[in-house]
């Protein structure tokens, strides 16, 4: 069939979102992604396979977001090579560059050529995601198990001080990594290096700051540092386990990523989940929601001097996580979202328990928002500080809860609602300056919204099953999911192997297209509203560098 | 400012000291005071140091500043700098890109100094294990004096754990 003018035929993959497929040479490669572009779509995801076993080549997809749904396009890369599409769409860059890191594909007419996740454990002509690469350093996980120092016990266990050799990493300490930062130079620039251990609780990577006084002429970020060969592990796993590796992509999104790769397990199978289970996977999207969303709001206030905000908030969220324990046997949800529906019923104690904290949740938020809104200093560090515009947002493809903080009206959960969401009527909430404020302002109206779709779920939650049986899809299947998670929309492609094995999979976290987007909101900020600037976008490091 | 107060007032003192669902949690609290105090003469600073997570842990930790858990009521602080620190408490797999700044990380803490290892990953490198990326669990890198498994662990797990690495480092 044809769609939205593109000129050339797609194929409709099965699943629960509008998903369509389409194979392309290099000209329509630029041609669709020019195309997208001038329809106000978006770039959700690009990433590379090595398909020399079967088509003589490596493949490039490009997953496209336009009016109709999502339009996968996939190109061989004759020769080892295919073209730059960074110049309509700018968040390709980062990924092009993992492309050519992960498969040594070389993208032709690009201006960024740097390496991006490879620093120094691997060599410059070894390609990790060939299928021929050889890990010399992969030792099955049972094996690892049984030398463990924890064991099987549950609690926590001493190790009997040290250990007397000097552990290794089983080979020598890999060389310094170099990377070329771009300098600033001129009068009074000097350069501020952050990372990657950081001075808080929170994930490692590294920023380079150029600063006069205290303003911020540049920052460049150098991330990779988490990568831990995320999607070469899915090539040693099942369908089934692949689901738990799915759900530590990012931890914060679990729920997200885990109901994005189900999707897509589910779409090349050709399975569709019992109604329940939709509905209490949305139950759980929208729980996470609201825990995350807590979470920054506290740390917002925080880092913006207002301790009141954290404490206050850090309550709600730990009421948050004990009724998910109490309801659903884990504080952030893992594991409960699998291929074929969820692992665990809601029990029916269960819905009054809820029931209740919602209420008390509409309330206590209320209640804050109001003393964030009416505090004076507290608006002042917030407004106008780290302002992303709408059309710098719109040029450069910021996405997610950012994203509609600078006034990208994309929702998926409103765009292309899938059951339950069809039937709850989700309103979006926008704002259209950009700045920590608008970020804080999202938040708060997403988590009532939220709070009023769980409410109508635990009403509305239909009987039955919980989960349909999930038969090995033949081998070369397809299968995408598309979910849209507390901080945007996440993203898996998954192509199966023989008997149930996993023969790709690709999870895409939308930090890829939100990160360079923290480098242009800080410009012309001062070094110190860094912290508040980054919190308010909490970008996930485990997601983008996989 | 009277929302402010009236909401603090009504919130009230949320620190879970003593009783109900978490008696054992009021047992380490009292345990791990008495440690503190007599090891590390009334304070205990961490510096927490993620070396590849997947960011689960990284949440967990972080709820040991919340009200009910209330760390720092027990004189126990997150520190930014490992040279204030007398514990690192990592959380994994290592990743080689992270090997190292932990190394680097670990030589920086002065001695007496106490490694906590926290997750599953921490623990054996769980489900992402060795590999071309992955170095596996903390002590593969560094010496470890306590892991503490769970996926993540709960914060009074991870209370535990630091009370545990506490006796050892007494020995």
């Amino acid at each position: 069939m044809n769609l939205e003018n593109f000129d050339f035929e797609v194929t409709p993959i099965p699943g629960a979102m509008p998903i369509w497929r389409a194979r392309v040479d290099a000209d329509e490669w630029r041609h669709a992604c020019r195309h997208a572009r001038e329809k106000g779509g978006r770039l959700v995801a690009l990433w590379g396979a090595d398909d020399r076993d079967r088509e003589r080549a490596f493949t490039v997809h490009a997953a496209l977001s336009v009016q109709s749904g999502l339009v996968i396009v996939s190109l061989s890369a004759d020769g080892g090579r295919f073209p730059d599409v960074s110049d309509i769409f700018p968040a390709a860059s980062r990924m092009q560059r993992a492309v050519h890191d992960l498969l040594g594909l070389e993208v032709e007419g690009a201006a960024d050529r740097r390496k991006w996740l490879r620093h120094a454990a691997w060599g410059e002509n070894d390609f990790p995601l060939r299928k021929d690469f050889v890990d010399g350093r992969r030792r099955p996980h049972h094996e690892l198990s049984r030398d463990s120092n924890a064991g099987e016990s549950a609690a926590p266990r001493a190790t009997g001080g040290r250990i007397p050799e000097q552990p290794t990493c089983g080979a020598p300490a890999p060389p310094l990594d170099a990377y070329p930062f771009v300098k600033v130079e001129g009068e009074g620039v000097h350069e501020i290096p952050v990372g990657p251990v950081h001075a808080g609780t929170i994930e490692p990577g590294h920023f380079r700051f150029s600063i006069v006084g205290e303003g911020v002429l540049r920052l460049e970020e150098r991330l990779g540092y988490k990568h831990k060969g995320i999607e070469k592990r899915f090539e040693s796993m099942t369908l089934a386990e692949g689901a738990r590796l799915a759900g530590r992509v990012s931890g914060d999104s679990t729920v997200a990523h885990a109901w994005a790769y189900a999707m897509a397990v589910e779409s090349a199978a050709g399975v569709t989940p019992p109604s329940r289970a939709l509905w209490l996977r949305a139950l759980l999207l929208e729980r996470e929601r609201v825990g995350q969303h807590l979470w920054d709001l506290g740390f917002l206030g925080n880092d913006a001097g207002l301790a009141f905000g954290l404490a206050q908030f850090s309550c709600l969220r730990e009421d948050v996580l004990r009724a998910n324990a109490l309801t659903f046997g884990h504080r952030y949800l893992m594991d409960l979202v699998v291929p074929g529906g969820v692992a665990r019923d809601l029990p029916v104690e269960g819905i009054a328990r809820l029931r209740g904290e919602i209420d008390v949740l509409e309330e206590v938020v209320g209640a804050l928002k109001y003393i964030y809104d009416e505090h004076a200093g507290l608006q002042d560090r917030f407004i106008n500080c780290g302002r992303v515009a709408p059309q710098l947002a719109d040029r450069l493809g910021l996405t997610g809860m950012a994203g509609r903080a600078s006034g990208r009206a994309w929702d998926l959960r409103v765009q292309y609602p899938n059951i339950p969401y069809q039937e709850l009527d989700v309103r979006m909430a926008t704002h259209r300056n950009g700045d920590v404020a608008a970020r804080v302002i999202v938040r708060f109206e997403e988590i009532f919204e939220s709070l009023r779709i769980s409410r109508l779920i635990l009403e509305r939650l239909p009987f039955g099953e919980i989960a349909a049986p999930v038969p090995a899809p033949e081998s070369g299947a397809f299968g995408a999911g598309w979910v849209e998670g507390w901080r945007g929309e996440v993203f898996v492609a998954l192509e199966a192997g023989p008997g149930g094995s996993i023969r790709r999979c690709h999870p895409h976290d939308p930090s890829w297209q939100n990160w360079p987007l923290l480098e242009r909101a800080v410009l012309g900020n001062i070094v110190p509203d860094f912290p508040l600037i980054n919190k308010s976008f909490n970008l996930s490091y485990s997601g983008h560098d996989l | 400012m009277y929302h402010l107060l009236k909401q603090i007032a009504i919130t009230g003192i949320k620190t879970e000291a003593p009783p109900e669902p978490d008696e054992a949690l009021r047992v380490a609290g009292e345990r791990l005071r008495t440690e503190v105090l007599g090891h590390f003469a009334g304070a205990l600073t961490i510096r927490h140091v993620d070396a590849g997570s997947c960011n689960g842990c990284e949440l967990e930790i972080n709820s040991l500043n919340n009200p009910y858990y209330n760390l720092e009521g027990l004189g126990i602080k997150f520190v930014a700098s490992p040279r204030h620190a007398d514990l690192l408490l990592v959380t994994g797999p290592v990743s080689r890109h992270m090997e190292t700044a932990l190394k680097r990380t670990y030589d920086a803490t002065p001695e007496p100094k106490l490694v906590v290892a926290i997750g599953d990953c921490g623990c054996t490198g769980g489900i992402f294990g060795e590999s071309y990326a992955s170095c596996g669990r903390v002590s593969n890198v560094i010496p470890v004096d306590v892991a503490v498994p769970g996926c993540p662990p709960t914060p009074l797990a991870i209370m535990q754990g630091i009370l545990t690495a506490i006796a050892v480092g007494k020995k």
